[in-house]
């Protein structure tokens, strides 16, 4: 008991870090992931309580003394009797937890009716994101971070550009494939502000592991000030290094694969840069936004990320730190 | 029961024992060929990559030497199947179906039909991609990295090739059109009719 003692505390120090942060199932913040939990949680301990029992019976069994051979006729009928007990029971469990797992599922699918729609597309390895235009406001698109308003249901519509993808935030919402050629619909909600990390749930190529994506949850009023910012095209470079990034963005092919809202550049290929620098992660959850990630990206995406889409473009060193200022300067 | 299972185990015939330990040795052995095989280059070194810039063209534009660099790398972009599926990623990104349409050809020459008006060899179709041709091609140049613009014309040459490549791109997402890339020739597969443009032209089966 001595030495068992410290083992356990050491087994729960490690592992218990994984229950708590911004990215698991067991640390929920919204409606669906909670109904999640409760499954989990549900499901656990009758599975337990199940195995507890049938140790404790097989214990007994396994203890207790052979009995002199009694009337063969009553001890078969207590044996009929034990068995159908044993069947039902499995049976009600198995069915209890059936339905238990119906109505979660129910409960985190996408909701019929919801304010705020945000389209989710998979590309490898990243994920495109369409925020729909509602009447006299135009809609945008923004990559690899979603922004919610807090306390409201969103509907998040899932497509695939190429292979089957999973969006998974385990905090706030369940976990739901993005299928080519269909749309799948599943519910997001926040009750706590704060940054909630998610990632790609279904291997889909060599770069599976870095298709990280970010949820922002934050106060209705922060986010129409973000989603305002973002409506708006991308600022007009003040800084001359800047300036003659955007230069250098248009006359390469940058602008072949990438859209940067207020300039020329209106490629579909890649990511929408309109507001990059405004952005946490590039990548997909790669590297941090600086300056510094943004040039080290550009010069050699092939070292960072193998096999991403993105070539290594050419660029004199001059062009590139140009390139990254401007990168940097597109809040 | 145990005595039936001992007596059979004493009468395995060695030559059944043999052959299946041949036939574990030949699926192990394709698991270590497959295992082995053509690395994926992912990043080549900047000196490469602009090197396969440097191909000399004949005076009208048609046929050419294919830089160093390209045979050193063992012909990658025409022979193998990462590559190839990238030009065929590539040819939809960059919208050459608005012309050539699904290689049957549109606004644009077909490729299907294995009519070439520049020669199929890869530093014409390189250079029809990069500088563009007249009637209407234009230059991607400064569209596109010369690594990209070898992969889309090894996918393109794949489209109208008179023989069937080992390697092929992967398959399409949507229905297909027409046969395979790599069923060449595929013009002969594919015959729409009366209506081909070329009747004469192209290959005979």
């Amino acid at each position: 008991m001595r030495t068992a003692r410290p083992l356990l505390l050491s087994v729960i120090i490690a592992v218990a870090p994984g229950c708590s942060g911004n990215q698991s199932a067991l640390n929920p913040h919204g409606a669906p992931a909670i109904h999640v939990e409760h499954l989990i949680i549900g499901t656990v301990a009758a599975c337990t309580a199940v195995w507890i029992l049938v140790m404790v019976i097989l214990g007994l069994a396994l203890l207790r003394r052979r009995r002199a051979a009694a009337d063969s006729a009553k001890s078969e009928a207590r044996l009929t009797m034990t068995v159908v007990a044993a069947v039902v029971a499995t049976g009600v469990i198995i069915a209890g937890l059936t339905i238990a797992s119906f109505y979660t599922t129910r409960s985190i699918g996408g909701p019929e009716s919801a304010a705020l729609t945000i389209t989710v597309r998979g590309q490898q390895w990243w994920w495109q994101i369409f925020y729909a235009s509602s009447g006299a406001t135009p809609g945008f698109q923004t990559a690899n971070e979603i922004h919610i308003p807090l306390g409201e249901d969103v509907n998040i519509r899932l497509e695939s550009a190429d292979v089957i993808h999973s969006f998974w935030v385990p905090s706030l919402a369940g976990k739901q494939d993005l299928v080519p050629g269909r749309s799948n619909s599943l519910l997001l909600r926040a009750e706590k502000p704060g940054v909630y990390r998610g990632q790609c749930a279904e291997f889909c190529g060599l770069q599976h592991s870095h298709m990280a994506i970010v949820v922002i949850a934050e106060a209705p009023v922060d986010y129409e000030r973000w989603a305002a910012a973002q409506r708006g095209d991308a600022m007009v470079p003040a800084d001359p290094d800047a300036a003659a990034g955007q230069a250098a963005f248009l006359a390469k092919p940058c602008a072949a694969c990438h859209t940067v809202r207020g300039t020329p550049a209106n490629g579909t290929t890649g990511p929408d840069l309109t507001h990059i620098g405004a952005r946490q992660t590039i990548g997909a959850g790669l590297l941090e936004t600086t300056r510094g990630s943004l040039a080290a990206w550009i010069a050699d995406p092939q070292t960072l990320k193998p096999g991403n889409n993105m070539p290594m473009v050419p660029l004199t060193s001059v062009e590139l730190q140009n390139i990254s200022a401007y990168m940097e300067s597109l809040k | 029961m145990g005595t039936e299972s001992v007596t059979e185990k004493a009468n395995v015939n060695p030559a059944s024992a043999l052959m299946v330990a041949g036939l574990l040795l030949l699926i192990s052995s394709g698991g270590v060929f497959g295992w082995l095989r053509q690395a994926r280059e992912l990043r080549l070194d900047p000196p490469g990559v602009s090197d396969l810039d440097r191909f000399r063209l004949m005076q009208n534009g048609i046929s050419g030497t294919p830089p160093e660099s390209y045979f050193a790398l063992g012909k990658v972009y025409e022979s193998d199947a990462y590559n190839l599926s990238q030009g065929k990623r590539l040819y939809s990104w960059f919208g050459c179906a608005a012309c050539h349409a699904d290689g049957r050809g549109g606004i644009g020459p077909s490729f299907l039909d294995g009519w070439w008006l520049y020669g199929p060899e890869m530093v014409s179709i390189v250079a029809s991609i990069r500088d563009g041709r007249p009637h209407g091609m234009p230059a991607f140049r400064d569209k596109m990295t010369i690594e990209q613009i070898w992969q889309l014309a090894g996918y393109v040459q794949t489209i109208g090739s008179y023989t069937p490549k080992v390697a092929a791109p992967s398959r399409n997402d949507d229905k297909h059109t027409r046969p395979a890339e790599n069923r060449g020739p595929a013009k002969i597969l594919f015959d729409e009719g009366p209506a081909g443009v070329h009747a004469d032209q192209g290959p005979s089966p």
